[in-house]
Order: C-alpha cells, then structure tokens, then sequence
C-alpha cells in the first residue's frame, strides 16, 4: 500500500507486472533499470532458479522525480509465471498498489495468458482486492513475433475494463516506459482521491 | 480499491528513530532497521553507508511473507520472529503487527541480547506504530488538499 512520509517527504508505491511464465515480466524491469541513471535506481534483485526462471520474485525500486515536493518512489515487482509457483504469486500482490499484466501475444500463449489473468482476478480477490477497482495496465508484448494475434482480437479477449491497452515489445523497449508511466499514472491520481 | 495509505508524521518518525537508536545501542548491533510487510522502509538507525537498506527491506518482508505461509499451512498463524546467523553477520527479524523490525549484528553482540532487547522495543514501536495506523485513517484536511492539487502535469514531469 502507498506509504507516505512526512520527515523524509518521501511516497512509496508498490506495482507488480503479472503475468503468464515467459511474457516478458523480467524483461520489462531489465530495459527499466537498463535505462535508468544510476542515482533513480537501486539493484534489480532477481530470486530466479538455475535455469533462469523467476522463483519468487524480481524486485526494483526506482526513484521517479518529485510531486508536490515529495520524493517518489516505485517498487516494481514480478511474479513467478508457472502455474506451481501460486503460492508465491499470492504474497507478492500483498499491499500492491498497482497492476501490470503483460500478455504474450503469440497465438499459441492465448490460452496462457487467459489462465493467468483469471488467477490474477483470483488472487487479487483472495488479497481483499478488486481488479475492476485498483490501477491497472494491460500491455501486449512481443508485438514483433510474426506469430501474433491481432491486437484488437487480443484486446477483446483480455480487457477487464476501460484500462490503458499498451502495445510492447520489452525486449527492445518499446512501450515499456508508456507502460509503467500509465500505471503510476493511475496510482498517484489515486492518491489524490484518498 | 488499494488499502489507505500509512500516513507518517514528523513527530512519530523521531519517537520510532528514537526507539531504534536505543536498541541499537542497548543490543550493541550494526543496525536497527524498521520496514513494514510490504517491504518499503520505515526508519533505518545504525551504519548503513556499506548496505542496500532498500533490498534489505524487501527482501526481508518476501522472506516474513514466505514463512508466514509456510507457518499457516502447518496450522500456525506466523512466526513472530525469525533469525539468520551467519559466520559473522546476523540477521533478527521480529513481526510486530503491520511492520517488521530488522536487526543486523555481528560478533560483538549475540542472538540472546538481540531477542532480548528486541522485545523491549516492540512493546514501544507497538504503541507508535497503533498511533500511525490510527491517524492514517483519519482524513485530515491538509494533506487532503496537498494530493488533491496534484495535477496531470505534475505526474507527467515525472517521466520526462
Ligand atoms: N521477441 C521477443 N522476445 C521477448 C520480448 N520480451 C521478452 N522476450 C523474451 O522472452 C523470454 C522470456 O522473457 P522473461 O522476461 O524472462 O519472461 P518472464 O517469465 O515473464 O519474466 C526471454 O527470452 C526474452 O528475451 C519481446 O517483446 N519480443
Ligand atoms: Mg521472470
């Protein structure tokens, strides 16, 4: 949950990229801290196994300028994408405060990514939380592999809501930025509410 | 919706920066650290010019979430604390409520001096901290104009 701080005028944010296993989660933190300036940024911890599958989780804080002087600061998280690894998955998503769920959009990863969504909607339920009332980002990654369905069929099939829908190929960059940009959006307007 | 946000006041971090300190002397430890279950840093007292607080805390509050899971699936609710010990670094987390406090210490102190001195400081950062949540929940109106006036441009600066 948002964490403000008075002394040291600092606000804190929680968002976790959700996701089926392989989508592309730990690459969109990758090309964040990658273009990140050294002073915005902390490590980007990866709790992964030996072959290189997120374990628990990936972790990133980053430090995104002031509002109103307070200093901002985002907790980005991953979750773990195999379907074994739930467990895990339910504890990250404790106090978030805002959602990015990261589609592949190769034709045979459909059935995937519905699966993980409504685990997503699960888990969230099972956290006291609601998809339909928390910020939230559907991104379509992998938009350059030529085995991909049509954006407006894979929008249909996964938007919950009227949520930004944000086209992405994280391996490279693109719409990761406008991604993360359209969640913290959602969470400091939030904020302005609370 | 989001839980509330936890609010913190001036006045409230120097009475938990005060109770860090004490403990930190008290049990002759590196660092004193206070973070809460989401893994985002309350207040940090002790030397920490050679350590990544900000991996710590998350880090620490994954591996309280982690057992505390494993905890409820052996029937109990949570462990209320948990120790590392290393060749010559250690670790002592306690739970207390919302938030987690973090001892690191090495040889010069012991496992039994930490717990010890660990639980007299819970009953006070406890009481504090019950005073944090309270008053986070209440709206006051100062802060509720302060983020109320931020403005799409302001977000926007953010990410240029
Ligand atoms: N072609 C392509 N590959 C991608 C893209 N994003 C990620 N990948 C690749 O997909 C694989 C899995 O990515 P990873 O971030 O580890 O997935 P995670 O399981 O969701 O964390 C890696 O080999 C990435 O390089 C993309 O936009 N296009
Ligand atoms: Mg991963």
């Amino acid at each position: 949950m948002t964490f403000i701080n008075y002394a040291s005028r600092e606000i804190n944010c929680k968002i976790v990229y959700y996701g089926p296993g392989l989508c592309g989660k730990t690459t969109n933190l990758q090309y964040i801290f990658d273009s990140t300036a050294p002073q915005s940024k902390g490590k980007l911890i990866s709790l992964a196994t030996e072959t290189d599958r997120t374990l628990f989780f990936d972790f990133m804080p980053l430090e995104l300028g002031t509002v109103r002087g307070f200093k901002t600061r985002f907790h980005l998280y991953t979750v773990p994408g195999q379907v074994f690894y739930d467990a895990s998955r339910k504890l990250i998503l404790k106090g978030v405060d805002g959602v990015v769920f990261v589609a592949d959009s190769q034709e045979e990863r459909m059935d995937a990514n519905i699966e993980s969504l409504y685990n997503l909607e699960e888990n969230l339920q099972s956290q006291g939380y609601d998809l339909m009332n928390i910020p939230y980002v559907l991104q379509l990654n992998k938009r350059d592999l030529p085995n991909v369905v049509p954006v407006p069929d894979l929008a249909a099939e996964l938007h919950r809501k009227s949520e930004p829908v944000i086209e992405a190929v994280a391996a490279t960059g693109v719409g990761v930025f406008d991604t993360l940009k359209a969640v913290a959006k959602q969470v400091l307007t939030e904020l302005r509410k609370s | 919706m989001a839980d509330t946000p936890i609010v913190m006041r001036e006045q409230q971090y120097h009475q938990i920066k005060a109770v860090l300190a004490k403990l930190r002397l008290d049990s002759s430890a590196r660092v004193a650290f206070l973070v809460d279950k989401d893994g985002q840093q309350i207040a940090v007292h002790g030397d920490v010019s050679t350590l990544d607080t900000t991996s710590l805390a998350s880090l620490a509050a994954g591996n309280v979430a982690a057992t505390t899971g494993m905890a409820q699936l052996i029937g109990e609710k949570e462990f209320p604390t948990l120790s590392h010990e290393g060749e010559r670094e250690s670790i002592h987390i306690s739970v207390i409520g919302r938030v987690l406090l973090i001892v690191v210490f090495d040889e010069r102190s012991s496992l039994g001096l930490v717990k010890l001195r660990v639980k007299q400081a819970s009953v006070e950062l406890a009481s504090i901290f019950e005073e944090v949540i309270r008053e986070s929940s209440k709206k006051e109106t100062a802060e509720a104009s302060l983020f109320a006036e931020i403005t799409d441009e302001d977000i926007d600066s953010l990410f240029n």
